[in-house]
């Protein structure tokens, strides 16, 4: 069944991984740029990061006829150091008008502070004053509740950002109504132990409805599972789940999110 | 929406497996010898809000882990979460 994942960070994953996305029905990837797992000690090191972004990446999914897109940023959890994150804002704007790049992600916070509070609004400016979109990743566990909350109120206080535009991601059960309340896109990651697992994302979807939502697998160097998105599929159709209502989850939303970006090809299929 | 034979079909093998290991890990944590934690202490309380028949019980839980302050903090001296919210120690 055809699909769309929404946020993967393939620079983590093997060429066997896009091989077997391809073959379970992927016809798009997303890459929001995020942390490497260290601290990467300059700008420098970002603007390579970068580079593999909007040229390499794209080259390796294509191998598998895979269209691969971007967001760029510095992650919150690189944020504490607001000079470093200066300079990685101020090389942004070289690469947002390559072909594959969306928009402003993931950013957001991580545990809170305020200098990734300030290193957010910063993004926030990058995104509006040059229209692009945005993908916010919501923090881990203990601190996901308050810093959704602090994300909805930074993006709401500025007038220049509207909310179908952004896609608020990781909520679960006590974020996910905050977030459609105030008009956001909300995305919901499967991940084995925290976020969500296949079958809690469906509860929410048959709680919440499945406007303005989607589900990814996030994978990266961490716990996770590039196949997250075809699993969430299977336990949709368990539960007796229409086609049409499980294309619509994994793969008209994501179409009608990112279309929003002029840069964006709906594959023809 | 599956009728509750249909979502009992389904998932009480898998959710009565999960039920069985929770007992088993706090067995495990009863036989184990070291201070009181908080995130053992929050997993208590968060145990409290199962067993009604309200429908937003994994809300809850997620709540009784959350920090439930709302002002930013001064500075991340960490990258990592741990799952419980640690102010809750004070
Ligand atoms: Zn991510």
């Amino acid at each position: 069944m055809r699909y769309i994942e929404p946020h993967g960070h393939m620079v983590s994953r093997t060429t066997d991984d896009y091989k077997s996305m391809v073959m379970a029905g992927c016809q798009i990837v997303c890459e929001p740029a995020f942390w490497a797992g260290f601290d990467r000690s300059s700008a420098q090191g970002f603007y390579d990061y970068f580079c593999q972004l909007t040229q390499h990446e794209p080259k390796r999914a294509s191998l598998f006829g895979l269209p691969h897109y971007t967001w760029l940023c510095i992650n919150p959890k690189e944020s504490e150091d607001v000079k470093l994150a200066e300079e990685v804002l101020s090389i942004i704007p070289e690469f947002m008008q390559s072909p594959n790049v969306l928009g402003i992600g993931e950013i957001g916070l991580n545990k809170n502070s305020k200098n990734e509070i300030l290193v957010l609004e910063k993004h926030i400016d990058l995104a509006a004053s040059n229209d692009q979109l945005i993908l916010v990743h919501t923090p881990h566990l203990e601190d996901k509740r308050k810093g959704t909350q602090l994300i909805l109120d930074i993006l709401k206080a500025d007038s220049r950002i509207k909310p179908e535009r952004c896609i608020i991601d990781h909520v679960e059960e006590h974020t996910v109504k905050m977030v459609l309340d105030d008009g956001f896109w909300a995305g919901m990651t499967l991940y084995p132990e925290t976020k969500c697992t296949s079958n809690r994302a469906i509860d929410i979807l048959e709680v919440y409805g499945n406007e303005r939502i989607w589900m990814n697998s996030a994978c990266d160097w961490g716990s996770s599972v590039p196949l997250a998105v075809p699993n969430a599929i299977q336990e949709m159709r368990r539960r007796g789940k229409d086609p049409n209502y499980i294309d619509k989850i994994v793969y008209q939303n994501p179409i009608g999110f990112m279309s929003q970006s002029p840069r964006f090809v709906e594959p023809k299929s | 929406m599956n009728n509750r034979k249909e979502i009992l079909d389904l998932y009480f093998l898998d959710a009565r497996s999960r039920l069985i290991d929770i007992a088993a890990f706090m067995d495990r944590v009863n036989r184990s010898e070291g201070q009181a934690d908080f995130r053992y202490s929050q997993f208590l309380e968060a145990l409290n809000e199962l067993g009604g028949t309200s429908s937003n019980q994994a809300e809850k839980v997620l709540l009784t882990f959350s920090d439930p302050t709302e002002d930013p903090i001064p500075k991340a001296t960490t990258k990592a979460a741990c799952g419980a919210w640690p102010g809750s120690i004070n």
